[in-house]
This record gives structure tokens, sequence and C-alpha cells, in this order.
């Protein structure tokens, strides 16, 4: 599908290549990322420097992420879809992770977290073994790929209200929204990433990716707090199906559809015990979708 | 250095025709503006259009019962006549339009609708749902061209979602839990058109002057005939696409 994208871009972009010359050229040259060498990061109080990355990231990161940061390292042939994600492509500046909304850049925070923390089912390790200036000097590094940053700032983060206490009403209600906007749909009616959806889920460069799956044990891919499942959710994992449910999915009733999630997973939890105790039932795929709670 | 060098000449280039464009501009309003129309047509034989297995969402195939979904890449009318085909005028240099209709992409029956929207840069347009399904619209323009790829969720009875382009650009929009939605954002600079089921088309508000006029087809590429407008006049360019 994106050599389709990338033909239509360049016919239509010889048409009109003099009004613009960028529609034209899809890949970055050397040239073009080394003027953006002075990137900088800002995490906590630590300031990252891409001009300081460059040996740590040649050390560290090439192989899988490619000395143009284009994802094309010499392992990424290796890493067989859909299981296991090819690296991301930093030229294109679209990140899964983000605490922003969707179509917006990641904070430098998020950057950060996203590098500390790895990817679980991916070839992605956890790199806390680095030092932070270490790390804050890759978030800019990995700035330094994309055009994007010197022409946007990152989005305002979504506002997460406080956790509320777990009760067996909320899980209940989470049932209510999980089966309103259609989890179901990839995820499956237990979270086992079997809806009917699953089997045809492509990501933005239209390689084969799978829904997660929430029974196996594994952690979700940008953290496993309950603030970052109602992240997941409400900013959407841009570059890959999964989309932004920030626009119909209230703030208190995230919380209800965290908590329901959470019955799924394998790891003990007291919602796991509440939903027990309720006897609730997986929804109903047949059943017409119930309609939104209070105006939309 | 070349892409430097590339970008000062096309700068220098708007910037030169931006002023031309400024100057004509004001004479337009004094005589008056003139329109582009035409007909565009396949010659020969309509490709097949296959079916469409909606089996993953029953609601969908119960909205189809009666009128089977088929692909929209080629819509091809009586006669020949190409509908969804997009006309712009690719040499455009003059200023933004004015924003007269509404646009609007609707999911309806699990089908685009319409399957081609074209819009002007910087045009608002709304995504809306008429289904009882949840869909996720996804367009997925390319970021190097100053379009940022977004993916949000249209449950049943979802408010609209408002959104523009910033730059030129054909866009693929897909819905990733219907795989066979598929249609198209198209984003060009200056008055457009897109032939409607008799493959006819009008591109209104265009000043006199001398145009090069372009037709987008999804499958079937593009083509450019030059059209010379008078003021208050139409100019005529009529498209044939030959099947792939």
């Amino acid at each position: 599908m994106r050599t389709t994208l990338q033909n239509w871009t360049l016919l239509f972009g010889s048409a009109v290549l003099l009004a613009f010359p960028a529609a034209a050229s899809a890949q970055l040259s050397t040239y073009d990322i080394e003027t953006r060498i002075g990137a900088e990061s800002h995490v906590g109080n630590v300031t990252g420097h891409a001009k300081d990355a460059a040996l740590p990231y040649r050390r560290y990161c090439v192989g899988c992420h490619g000395p143009l940061g284009d994802g094309n390292g010499e392992n990424a042939d290796w890493f067989l879809t859909p299981m296991y994600q090819k690296p991301r492509d930093f030229q294109l500046g679209v990140f899964k992770c983000r605490s922003t909304p969707t179509g917006t850049l990641p904070t430098d925070q998020d950057l950060f977290d996203a590098i500390t923390r790895g990817f679980d089912r991916s070839n992605m390790p956890q790199w806390n073994t680095l030092s932070k200036q270490e790390r804050a000097d890759l978030v800019a590094w990995v700035k330094h790929y994309s055009p994007r940053w010197a022409n946007e700032k990152p989005g305002a983060p979504i506002q997460i209200p406080p956790e509320p206490e777990v009760t067996a009403e909320r899980i209940k209600a989470g049932r209510d929204v999980f089966a309103r906007v259609q989890c179901w749909k990839c995820h499956g009616v237990q979270g086992m990433a079997n809806g009917p959806s699953a089997s045809t889920l492509t990501d933005d460069l239209g390689r084969p990716i799978a829904p997660f799956n929430f029974t196996e044990g594994s952690r979700p891919k940008c953290g496993d707090t309950d603030q970052d499942i109602y992240r997941i959710f409400m900013t959407g994992l841009d570059g890959t199906p999964m989309p932004s449910f920030a626009d119909n999915i209230k703030p208190d009733e995230a919380w209800d559809l965290v908590f329901y999630l959470r019955t799924f997973m394998r790891q003990h939890s007291k919602e796991k015990d509440l939903a027990k105790g309720l006897g609730l039932k997986p929804v109903d795929p047949n059943a017409p979708a119930p309609a939104a709670s209070g105006q939309q | 250095m070349r892409n430097r060098y590339n970008f000062a000449v096309a700068l220098s280039t708007v910037v030169l025709l931006g002023c031309g464009a400024l100057l004509l501009s004001q004479n337009v309003s004094a005589a008056g503006e003139g329109k582009i129309a035409g007909t565009v047509k396949l010659d020969g034989t309509a490709p097949h259009m296959r079916g469409i297995d909606m089996s993953k969402d029953p609601y969908c195939v119960k909205a189809h019962a009666t009128d089977p979904a088929h692909m929209e890449n080629v819509v091809v009318g009586s006669g020949g006549a190409l509908e969804n085909v997009v006309l712009y005028i690719s040499d455009w240099s003059g200023p933004a339009q004015p924003e007269t209709a509404e646009l609007v992409f609707d999911q309806k029956n699990c089908m685009y609708t319409p399957h081609v929207l074209a819009m002007d840069v910087n045009q608002k347009f709304k995504v809306v749902t008429s289904d009882q399904t949840t869909h996720n619209i996804h367009p997925n323009p390319n970021p190097m061209t100053g379009n940022i790829p977004w993916n949000q969720s249209q449950p049943p009875g979802a408010a609209p979602v408002e959104k523009s382009w910033k730059a030129v650009e054909v866009i693929p929009v897909q819905c990733n839990i219907h795989p066979w939605m598929h249609g198209w954002f198209v984003v060009v600079k200056g008055p457009y058109a897109t032939t409607d089921a008799s493959g006819n088309y009008t591109i209104n508000n265009v000043p006199p002057g001398s145009y090069t006029v372009t037709a987008w087809q999804e499958d079937l590429g593009t083509q450019a005939q030059k059209v010379t407008v008078a003021a208050g006049g139409a100019g005529s360019a009529n498209f044939t696409f030959k099947p792939k």
C-alpha cells in the first residue's frame, strides 16, 4: 500500500513539483538529517544533545534502526511480522507510545520512557542500563531524524483524572463501554486478540500486525500501569490500526474500561476477583451495539 | 545541496506567481470569474469490480442485503461515464478558495460516501458516521509532505471529526475494522471538481487565464490538458481514460 501511495505521491508531486519539492522526495538523505544534529531533548532536569548520541546510537541501536533511522538496520530483515514488528521509521516521526493526542508528536518524556521501558513482544529491549543522560541524548538523536520537530510542537498530553476505587459497578460499566465502542472487533470478546477483524490488520506501512492479546500474560507495548492502559486507548497507537477513543469515551468511563480490561489479564488483580464474584459473561458480538450514554 | 537549490527556486517562483496572482485577482473581481467544464469517459470495457465479502460484520451484511456491495475503484456509468475523477488546476497559483460547500465524508453501510473527497489545502472537512457499527477512520498520508497521519474511532452516534490537510497529496483512507473500506482524500491547491455519475464536472471560480487542468483517477492515473478561460466565460476540457 505504501508503494502505491509513494507512486501516487511521485506522479502527483511531479505535476506540482515547483510548488512542492518535498512531495517528490520520500527518503531523506544523510545531508538532510545532519542539518538537524543540533536537536535537543528535555527530560526532567536533563538536557539531551543529539551530537553526543552518535556513538551510543552506533553501538546500541544502529543494528536494527539503521544508519538513517528508517528502521532498515541489517538485523531488521529477521523480524517476522505480525508477532515481531519492524523497527519504527524515525524519519516519519510517527510514534505508538505517546501521552499526546493522535496525529501529534510525542513529548521528549514519552520517547525517553519508550527507550527505558523497551517493547514487550518485540526485539526492543529495556535500555534502563544506560544513564539518564545517555538516554536523553538518544531521544534527541531520534528526534533529529525527522523534520517534523523543526515544524511542529509536541501535542498537549491528555489529562488523566485520579484513579477511582475499583468497584463491581465500575467493572460492569466498563463491560458496557467495551461493548459500545466495540473493542472486541479486533481484541475479541475475551481479549484473546481473535475478533473478526483481527486477522486482516496491517500497520501504516502495509505490514501485518496483531492486536494485543490480554490473556497471554505479556505486558502492553506502551506500559502496564493503569495509567498506561488509560493512555493507550485514549491516544491511540499512531502507525498501527489502534485508533484514539478520546472523543468517544468520557474520562470516568475510561477508568471503567481500564478495570474491565484488567479482568482479561492473566495476572492476579482485584478486578479479576470482583469479576469472578459478578459472574460476568463476555459481550455478545451479535447484539446490536448499545447506544452511547448521554449526549455525544 | 540540490534540495536547497530546488527549494530556493520553488520559493521564488511561488512568490513571483503569488504577486502575479494578486494582480490578476484584482482584475478578476471586475471581470467576473469563469469556469471549466467537461466530461470524463472511459474508452473500453469497464473493469470488473469484484464483490465485497462483509461477513466479518453482520451489521454490514444486513445493510447490503438487497444491494450487494462491490469495489469502487473504477465506477463507470452509461456511455462510459467515469465517476469519482478529481479535476484540478495543477498550475494554480492564485489564492486559496473561499469555503463554500461543507465537505462531508460519510461512513454509510460500511462504505465511504463519497469514495473520493477532493479538497483544497487547509480546507475543513467533516468525517461522520451513519452506521450502527464502530468504524475507525485512518488516513495514511506520507508525513514527509507535512500531512500527519491520525486514527480515530467512530462508534455509533459519534460526533463528527473535523480536520484539514496542510499539503497537496493524494491520501488513502481506510477503516482497519472493515478492511474493504477504502477511500481517498485528494488534497489540491485551488479550484477543483469531482465528476458525477454522468462523468460531468464543473470547476467554478476560475479567473480568466490559461491553465493546465489535470484529471486524477485512482486506478487509471492522471491526464492533463491546457485550457484557456475568457473573462466570465467557460473553458472546456474532456478527458478519455483507457482501461488498464
